[in-house]
């Protein structure tokens, strides 16, 4: 957490300063432009924090390992497969969800697979992507990620571990 | 305009009250979901701000529509590197990236380029990354990004093969 603000702090403010050196008028856009996606993205996010806090008090951290855990196999990536292709979770709220679902023991094989199919695979988008690009190529696109994101589980649970 | 943002922050306005409350009388869950709110809040506010910034700076620097000039009928490995970096530069859900999909048909771009488009503009924003590093760490997200890449380009030549010559991309206003 703290290394966190370190690293973003230091790679910021060094580009906030390249950035005011060459060009004052454009970092002001570009601030007030930043400012503004922020104070657009706060309510909603802090509501989806609330709503896994909620959720979290809930949901015993044993059920999160045993269904969603390093030991839940196939049945824990079809979970996350199937939940990841029916919401429709904002890619932004997916990260601290994520994060939070990891610190209370669920794999990293999993939450790829989940975080993967959340944003490759729309069942709710499906009929908007049909309209753009046809009925063959939009189903035959969600399949292809769908089976994308489980190897792209399979890959990255087998990494973290070495 | 601030009755709209009383509306926005009605539901943290609603916990925060009812998490003061549950202090007063001693309401346990209520304490606990509390607290681990708050580590949430923590979290964020030490580094999404900050990255918000960097989106605006990288927004008004990064010339987009430069790079779109160039994609076209660009082939090879030049075109496919040219999508690819185009897509990073995005921000916004995977809904907002089939307009997008639309230009780039209408100046020529192949089948291939335009699913190795979408699959990048899913997984590889830059923005979106800053966030991913920032909760999930730097080695899940080089490992889930290395390992993506590749299967996002091979569903692109796997989509040209499959929609064949007579696959189009329409303008929905159109329509």
């Amino acid at each position: 957490m703290i290394n966190n603000m370190i690293i973003f702090g230091v790679v910021t403010a060094i580009s906030l300063l390249a950035s005011l050196i060459i060009d004052k008028k454009k970092t002001f856009i570009g601030l007030k432009k930043g400012v503004k996606m922020f104070l657009g993205v706060a309510p909603p996010f802090l509501s989806i924090l609330i709503l896994v806090s909620i959720l979290l008090f809930f949901i015993p951290q044993e059920i999160i390992t045993r269904y969603i855990g390093p030991d839940s196999g196939a049945f824990g990536f079809v979970i996350a497969a199937i939940v990841g292709s029916i919401t429709l979770i904002p890619g932004i709220v997916s990260y601290p969800i994520s994060a939070a679902l990891i610190a209370k023991g669920a794999s990293y094989s999993v939450i790829a697979v989940f975080m993967t199919t959340l944003i490759m695979v729309g069942v709710v988008t499906l009929p908007l992507e049909i309209r753009y690009f046809g009925k063959k190529a939009a189903i035959s696109r969600n399949a292809l990620n769908f089976v994308a994101a489980l190897i792209i589980g399979i890959c990255v649970g087998w990494l973290m571990m070495l | 305009m601030i009755k709209k943002h009383i509306k926005q922050y009605l539901p943290v306005i609603v916990f925060l009250a009812v998490s003061v409350a549950s202090y007063f009388f001693g309401f346990k869950p209520g304490i606990i979901v509390y607290s681990s709110f708050q580590d949430f809040f923590i979290e964020m506010i030490t580094f999404i701000p900050l990255l918000f910034i960097l989106i605006g700076l990288f927004d008004v620097w990064v010339p987009k529509e430069r790079i779109e000039k160039y994609i076209g009928n660009n082939s090879g490995i030049v075109g496919i590197v040219l999508v690819i970096f185009l897509a990073m530069l995005q921000a916004g859900p995977l809904y907002g990236a089939f307009p997008v999909a639309y230009v780039l048909y209408k100046k020529g771009a192949s089948i291939r380029n335009i699913f190795i488009y979408l699959g990048a503009f899913s997984s590889l924003k830059l923005p979106m990354l800053g966030i991913e590093i920032g909760y999930l760490g730097l080695k899940f997200t080089i490992f889930r990004t290395m390992v993506s890449l590749p299967l996002f380009i091979l569903i692109g030549f796997l989509m040209e093969k499959i929609v064949g010559k007579n696959f189009e991309v329409k303008d929905i206003k159109e329509i």
